[in-house]
């Protein structure tokens, strides 16, 4: 008998004792499943990022037999009172703002047009695919297929030449005048496609009796469009606004391979900037500072793409 | 409202107008570069420009087969995207499947970082890595290159993972579970198998970003048999005397696998997008 109790008393501890296991082991799990990516994060992220930070406070950083000094934000100082800085950070605010915007523009026109009930499936699952063509090609081929067609013996030139447009070949990618709305024109036909896709999944999630009740209530397709149609993509357009100008602050490829940041630095960005800053002139402390004030704009607009974003259901 | 017949006749051909000249936008660019591969590099500039002229020849994709050099480039892009294909796969699942199933006290902290992820600037890291990957011995290798592309793979494969995991009904782990299988098991043998549309949806983005990426490979390999495509294209810009036809026959080539990828997934991938990502 005692025995009996004894062994039942045991099972109990026993099992209380696997309780507190399993709620042990479910508290850790999750974890355990994010070890990888938190490994690698930490190590490819976080590291660095500080490490950044501190090369933007030192002097005599990497390939320097000085020892390193400590200078505080004199860096910060020399960089933002630059003139160079100012050039490359007003081109970035003009290439990124404009190609948003114009993304945008193109994205929702292309997206309504394959969304129209006008035209069959066929045809439009064609179109589809020619529209988001740009998207399949990497930049660094995008740079190259831009400079052969807006060459100044170029095919741009001959047609724009034989329409009366234009007086005389244009020197596109060379021309200072010219260099900044290029690249920028290149950007944004290499860039709409992404919007164009997340508009068609956002059209195609409208509901049709909001449409219906539209048409009831006597609107015209604008109003239907301006009441319906855009609040209801709203969050979709803030999102894709927010990262894809996050993006084209990023972009480095395509300006480094068209122009290079020329003629007389008038496509210069922060981005071909810090390069040259770091590789070419090896000043690496200046530009680990150009690098963290990239990183302070594009958390900035990250933050708020952050806000608008819900990654799980909560 | 009932439109007229005559109206709708009417609205039809201005939305083929319309598709057209978004046709030409899109899709002439992409054409001149097919035509300008079977050019000979003389032709390239010719005036009255032709779409297809008497040089039409497969020279220029056969100088780009035929040669070692570039084949490597091609190579290596396979190699390291297949890679950095593989690992965000993986470790995108077991990170989705947490985020997706469990609760804990870093969660809401932790998701914040992964979306936030995706805004740091790869220049930002480019300078740092460089030293690292130095200090680790990986300057110039494969490892150096798979690396440093998952950071900026696996944020999104994470957010895409999760938001497919969210839509598939938790009764079906946990049934699992009460039958004695652990979580890892429900994940690999349930969980994993049923998700193949979200987990092609990631690995074909997966694909697409790695053999696409530019900045890591300029700077963190630095002999010919480590580059990669994009980098083979910058190359062949900068030596000797421009070769357009070669140039375009690489990009044509380079873009294959992307472009094939695409076509094949392309449902999968555009409904694993607007489910994982661009949810307000």
């Amino acid at each position: 008998m005692g025995a009996g109790i004894d062994m039942a008393k045991a099972q109990a501890i026993s099992e209380i004792a696997n309780i507190g296991w399993e709620q042990r082991k479910r508290k850790f799990l999750p974890y355990a499943y994010l070890s990888p990516t938190l490994a690698l994060l930490a190590a490819l992220t976080i590291v660095p990022i500080v490490t950044v930070f501190l090369y933007s406070l030192v002097d005599n950083v990497i390939i320097n037999q000085n020892p390193p000094v400590f200078v505080g934000l004199e860096n910060y100082e020399e960089v933002l009172t630059n003139r160079k800085f100012r050039g490359a950070l007003s081109n970035t605010l003009y290439f990124a703002i404009v190609s948003v915007i114009v993304h945008f523009i193109i994205g929702l026109s292309f997206a309504l047009l394959l969304n129209t009930r006008l035209i069959g499936n066929k045809t439009k699952a064609l179109f589809r695919v020619i529209y988001i063509l740009p998207w399949v090609f990497t930049a660094s081929i995008i740079a190259i297929l831009w400079r052969l067609l807006l060459n100044p013996h170029g095919v741009i030139n001959f047609v724009l030449l034989e329409l009366g447009f234009v007086q005389e070949k244009l020197e596109w990618l060379s021309d200072r005048d010219l260099a900044l709305n290029a690249v920028t024109f290149i950007n944004i036909w290499a860039g709409y496609p992404f919007y164009m896709v997340s508009f068609l999944a956002g059209l195609q999630g409208i509901p049709d009796d909001l449409y219906e009740a539209g048409r009831v209530d006597g609107g015209n397709s604008w109003q239907l469009f301006r009441f319906i149609t855009l609040p209801q993509l709203k969050p979709i357009i803030v999102s894709l606004a927010l990262l894809d100008f996050i993006w084209t602050i990023h972009q480095f490829t395509l300006i480094w391979m068209t122009t290079g940041g020329g003629p007389m630095r008038s496509t210069e960005v922060l981005s071909t900037y810090t390069y040259k800053a770091a590789f070419s002139s090896h000043e690496y402390s200046i530009a680990s500072t150009l690098a963290m004030i990239i990183l302070a704009i594009c958390t900035f607009v990250g933050i708020f793409y952050v806000r608008n974003q819900r990654m799980t259901d909560e | 409202m009932v439109a007229s017949r005559a109206q709708i006749r009417r609205a039809k051909i201005l939305t083929w107008i319309a598709l057209i000249i978004g046709a030409c936008f899109a899709g002439l660019p992409v054409l001149w570069m097919i035509a300008s591969s079977f050019k000979s590099n003389l032709e390239i500039f010719a005036y009255p420009p032709a779409l297809i002229d008497h040089s039409f020849s497969f020279k220029a994709y056969l100088a780009v087969l035929g040669d070692p050099g570039q084949l490597r480039f091609f190579f290596n892009s396979y190699l390291v995207a297949i890679m950095v294909t593989i690992c965000t796969v993986v470790t995108s699942i077991l990170a989705g499947y947490s985020f997706s199933r469990y609760d804990f006290r870093f969660k809401r902290f932790l998701t914040l970082v992964i979306i936030g992820v995706q805004s740091v600037p790869p220049i930002t890291l480019m300078i740092p890595y460089f030293g690292l990957i130095v200090w680790l011995g990986l300057y110039n290798s494969y490892t150096a290159l798979v690396l440093t592309y998952m950071v900026f793979t696996l944020s999104y494969a994470i957010i895409m993972m999760t938001g497919y995991f969210n839509t598939l009904p938790r009764d079906l782990d946990e049934a699992v579970m009460i039958d004695g299988g652990g979580s890892f098991v429900t994940l690999w043998r349930i969980l994993a198998p049923i998700s193949l549309p979200g987990i092609v949806s990631v690995g074909v983005y997966t694909f697409m970003l790695a053999w696409n990426e530019f900045l890591f490979a300029l700077t963190l390999t630095r002999t010919n048999d480590m580059r990669t495509v994009p980098i083979g294209i910058h190359l062949l810009m900068g030596q000797h005397s421009f070769e357009w036809n070669q140039m375009m026959a690489l990009s044509v080539l380079g873009s294959l696998p992307v472009l094939i990828l695409f076509l094949l997934f392309q449902r999968y991938f555009i409904a694993g997008m607007s489910a994982g990502s661009i949810k307000g």
